[in-house]
């Protein structure tokens, strides 16, 4: 052959394995991930792989220390490869909200959010609704029927202490006057998931129940005007330079607390309230709307909802919500179950118009907190 | 007295602001309205990242969610209790710590100008002033954390050392803000006082002692009226800087919107972002009235303080 | 001036009255106690600090703790902490330059041709003391979140912090330059250097500048110290600068905020203890400029 015919039999070779390449496969039209409800036809697969390209996905109010996230964000990052922005740890639910409006087309706005019960209910339109691919196992009762948002993990409203104060067993104790200055409550609870059932659960060892928390309200008037609550959010580092030695919050803060201050010389104890019904109340998982890493977020959730993921919260203290299903199938860590000890007595959570409800109640009661 | 400043060294300074007709040789291009141009840069940055803003802040002040011109977020401040409590807590602490320290911080004035003008304890007291004066917030509240905290350094010094336990509630009552914002105070009044201490001469001072006064009767007859409006001075300033303080009460007293300042944060971020955000232009509108009268007043004990000190 | 201390010379000086000489027994005893009390007061958080950024792990045998650099050498494992402290250095840089820029020529302009604006210029720039910085981010926060949306990436850095920092330290910028530009003759020095043929940038830049560099240096000082030590604004925009991430780093490890905290402390200290020692007149300039906190 001359040097013509040889370059035109290469190139119509090439020709044709292209076109045999091109034509076998079936190209997928190309996924729209800000509207998708699914993970499609793809998989979780599908979904990461896209999240890596977007390559961030920004989390807000995700403590290290809260229920494991700190793991869970290692954990994730070494899977997928896609590089997480924990902004704000310790932002409360609503500051997630304002955040999301106030940086909205920016791009530095969060992905996902992680809210109470009461501010999720409040801002559905913000969210966009995915059902992730283990969306069977979640109850009917502990998700919106289209995604739009779903409980991830709960644990039981506690009392966690510096044992050097003494013994607490139960909130009526919190009123002794030695410990005047030194209970702080997490969060406020119009705004925050923690604040909120720290009420019900005064409420509840006040006499009252999930339908009426002013005891709740009244308990912690009472506090204020003697002294003992302070007027400061908890965090790992308050607790641990002594500015708020008597902690109400879940027992998924208030656990690794114990682990974490020994080396600094206090002994942390954390106790579920004897005079109260346990409280439980799960946080609800959703994703922005308006996400800048829509694909990404969505690859978050997939892992988050993951037997991978559930266990990482499990071991965090957390009790994740596809709890039962991953028991019958086996697939849950048994360690970290055995571990959490969870309270023999049904627990106590409130119902979203129960929330509504006691939400209305705080917004117009609780403004007393002031300084003497 | 119409003695020389010490900081017109020479006297044809006093000229400058004689007027334009002696600084000469200005070409006729740049009379006139020209001259006014070249200030416009500023004048124009300062309008858009000042004056806008205090626009805003009014216009938000005075609508409703709709846009439409009302009264009722104004008279809010005093129908609602936790806003009026809000700002008597503030006004409370400003005047407790402006007169704290301007005191306190007036009496180390005093000291420190006693000795070498050029000393090593000078300079050492003016930038340590100089950093603590700006030292608020989040670092001060650190601070007497780690001072008075449970776990604090004087804390259990007394707990380990004299088997006395403390009882830390202080810290967050009125109380324990005012010697907070104190710490920074002190070193303030320092910065700002410190050069009318020096404008006091010697010499006043030995012509009334040559006249038989003693050092009480120069501070009532001489010195303190001297003193006098450039210390009020220095208070309002204080009472301002209280007053318009955020960072600090922030950080110790997170929760809650205790003070006015924290209060117009609160509204900010309050859930129904719509309504509220107004309100809270209305207190920012009060806190600006407010704090335009003080400065008012202090701009006017200047003018006539300059009459000495010039 | 002269005359009078001449006058007094000649009168027989009670004992005690002469600045060299030793002052009565009582005075010195009372300069003592203040300098002492009130100092004390002032170095005692300091030194709590520096105690509790040092303390290590407790050890169990004696009960005590050790003292450790632990904290400050985990100051570089916060990420987050060294981008805040690099952010506000930026901003500090740029504010600096922006605020001089702004100010020098718009105040030696302002004595030389307009002097009937002085009293306009020094109200504006004492203007953001009236208004406290709570009030100037409800005021600009919608500008904010339009640049964020409309400027890109540029737009949402916290470099754009810049302009209300400049705003923020006009008013002890501006009195640490006037007060160095009230001590020369800046009409003579203009007017000699017009007269030799300069223009009016090289008047400013190399004739009146270099006259008043004590003053310009101190408000370049005050305006680092200003912007390394504001909250209130970068908060309220989420905006991570060092105080923020102090902030939010002191709910998760107070050791190491606390030792963060000191470092700035410290380098602000020095920065200031050594111009106000080494650079001429600069010393005056700054306690002529008020101080606050954001």
């Amino acid at each position: 052959m001359d040097m013509k015919t040889r370059v035109f039999t290469a190139l119509a070779a090439v020709t044709v394995a292209v076109a045999a390449c091109g034509g076998s496969a079936a190209t997928p039209a190309p996924v729209d991930w800000k509207t998708a409800t699914t993970a499609g036809a793809g998989g979780v697969d599908a979904v990461c792989a896209a999240g890596k390209v977007e390559g961030t996905v920004n989390l807000i109010a995700t403590p290290p220390d809260w229920a494991n996230y700190g793991q869970m964000i290692t954990d994730f990052t070494a899977k997928y490869g896609i590089k997480v922005q924990s902004d704000q740890p310790d932002a409360g639910s609503q500051d997630e909200i304002n955040a999301a409006k106030q940086l909205a087309g920016t791009g530095r706005q969060p992905d996902v959010f992680d809210l109470g019960t009461a501010v999720a209910l409040a801002n559905t339109a913000m969210y966009a609704p995915y059902q992730v691919a283990t969306w069977k196992d979640i109850p009917a009762a502990n998700k919106e029927a289209t995604g739009l948002w779903f409980n991830n993990y709960t644990g039981f409203m506690t009392i966690g202490f510096d044992s050097s104060l003494g013994t607490i067993a139960k909130m009526s104790d919190l009123a002794d006057a030695k410990f005047k200055g030194k209970v702080a409550l997490n969060g406020d609870p119009t705004k925050t998931g923690a604040g909120f059932n720290g009420v019900v659960v005064a409420a509840l060892a006040n006499g009252g129940s999930a339908d009426n928390i002013q005891p709740g309200i009244d308990f912690y008037k009472k506090l204020t005007d003697s002294g003992n609550l302070i007027p400061v959010d908890p965090a790992p580092a308050t607790i641990a330079s002594g500015q708020t030695p008597i902690v109400i919050d879940w027992s998924y803060n208030n656990g690794p607390q114990i682990a974490a201050l020994a080396p600094k010389g206090i002994t942390w104890s954390v106790v579920v309230p004897s005079d109260a019904a346990p409280v439980a109340a799960y946080y609800n998982s959703a994703i922005n709307k308006d996400a800048a890493h829509p694909a990404a977020a969505r690859c978050w959730m997939e892992y988050a909802f993951s037997d991978a993921g559930q266990n990482t919260w499990l071991k965090g203290f957390a009790m994740p919500v596809r709890l039962a299903a991953m028991q019958t199938a086996g697939t849950v860590d048994k360690a970290a179950l055995a571990a959490i000890n969870p309270p023999t007595t049904a627990p106590v959570m409130l119902t979203p118009a129960q929330t509504d409800a006691a939400k209305a109640l705080l917004t117009d009661q609780w403004k007393f907190i002031t300084i003497q | 007295m119409t003695e020389p400043s010490a900081s017109m060294s020479t006297p044809s300074a006093s000229s400058t602001v004689a007027g334009p007709a002696q600084s000469g040789a200005g070409t006729s291009r740049f009379k006139g309205a020209g001259n006014y141009l070249a200030l416009l840069p500023f004048l124009f940055y300062v309008g858009l990242f000042l004056v806008l803003p205090t626009l805003i802040v009014t216009l938000g002040a005075l609508s409703t969610n709709d846009g439409q011109l009302t009264m009722s977020n104004i008279a809010a401040l005093f129908t609602t209790d936790v806003f009026l409590a809000s700002l008597i807590k503030s006004l409370e602490l400003a005047v407790i710590t402006a007169v704290l320290g301007a005191v306190v911080g007036g009496l180390l004035c005093w000291a420190v100008v006693r000795g070498d003008p050029n000393g090593l304890l000078r300079q050492l007291v003016v930038a340590a002033s100089g950093v603590l004066a700006q030292f608020g917030g989040v670092m001060l509240a650190f601070a007497f954390l780690a001072t008075f905290g449970f776990n604090g350094l004087i804390t259990l010094f007394l707990k380990n050392n004299l088997g006395i336990g403390m009882d830390m509630s202080w810290l967050y009552s009125l109380t324990g803000l005012a010697i907070v914002y104190t710490y920074f105070q002190i070193p303030l009044m320092l910065i700002i006082f410190l050069p009318s201490l020096d404008g006091l001469r010697q010499e006043w001072f030995d012509a009334s002692a040559s006249l038989g006064g003693s050092a009480w009767s120069f501070w009532r007859h001489v010195g303190g009226p001297i003193l006098a409006p450039s210390f009020l001075g220095a208070l309002l300033l204080l009472f301002t800087n209280a007053f318009s303080a955020y960072a600090t009460a922030q950080a110790l007293i997170s929760q809650g919107c205790v003070l006015i300042t924290q209060q117009i944060a609160c509204q900010m971020q309050s859930e129904v972002i719509l309504g509220q955000e107004n309100v809270g232009k209305a207190l920012a509108l009060w806190m600006i009235v407010i704090v335009s009268v003080v400065m008012l007043i202090y701009a006017w004990i200047q003018r006539r303080a300059s009459r000495w000190v010039k | 001036m002269g005359a009078l201390s001449e006058k007094n010379a000649l009168i027989e000086r009670p004992r005690g009255a002469g600045k060299r000489r030793r002052a009565p027994a009582g005075q010195r005893v009372a300069r003592l106690a203040i300098l002492v009390l009130v100092l004390g007061y002032l170095v005692v958080p300091l030194l709590a600090m520096l105690e509790f950024s040092t303390r290590g792990d407790l050890d169990k045998a004696t009960n005590t703790f050790p003292r450790s650099l632990q904290a400050f050498a985990a100051i570089f494992t916060y990420p987050n902490l060294v981008d805040g402290i690099l952010a506000s250095l930026q901003i500090a840089a740029l504010t600096v330059f922006g605020m001089l820029l702004l100010l020098v020529p718009t105040m030696v302009w302002t004595v030389v041709r307009v002097p009937r604006m002085r009293r306009v210029i020094e109200f504006l720039c004492l203007l953001p003391l009236a208004i406290p910085a709570i009030v100037i981010v409800v005021g600009i926060a919608p500008v904010y979140q339009w640049m964020g949306q409309h400027l890109g990436s540029i737009g949402g850095s916290p470099l754009t912090l810049t302009f209300i920092s400049i705003i923020l330290v006009l008013p002890y910028s501006y009195r640490a330059i006037d007060a160095s530009l009230r001590s020369i003759d800046v009409a003579t020095l203009a007017d000699a250097a017009r007269s030799l043929g300069a223009g009016w940038p090289r008047t400013i830049f190399q004739v009146i500048v270099p006259n008043i560099r004590g003053g310009i240096l101190s408000a370049s000082v005050l305006a680092i110290a200003l912007v390394l030590g504001e909250f209130t604004i970068s908060n309220l925009l989420s905006f991570s600068t060092v105080q923020v991430v102090i902030y939010l780093l002191g709910k998760r490890d107070p050791y190491v905020s606390v030792a963060v905290s000191l470092v700035a402390l410290v380098f602000a200290f020095v920065l200031l203890f050594v111009i106000s020692r080494f650079a001429p007149g600069a010393d005056t300039s700054t306690q002529r400029a008020a101080e606050e906190p954001a």
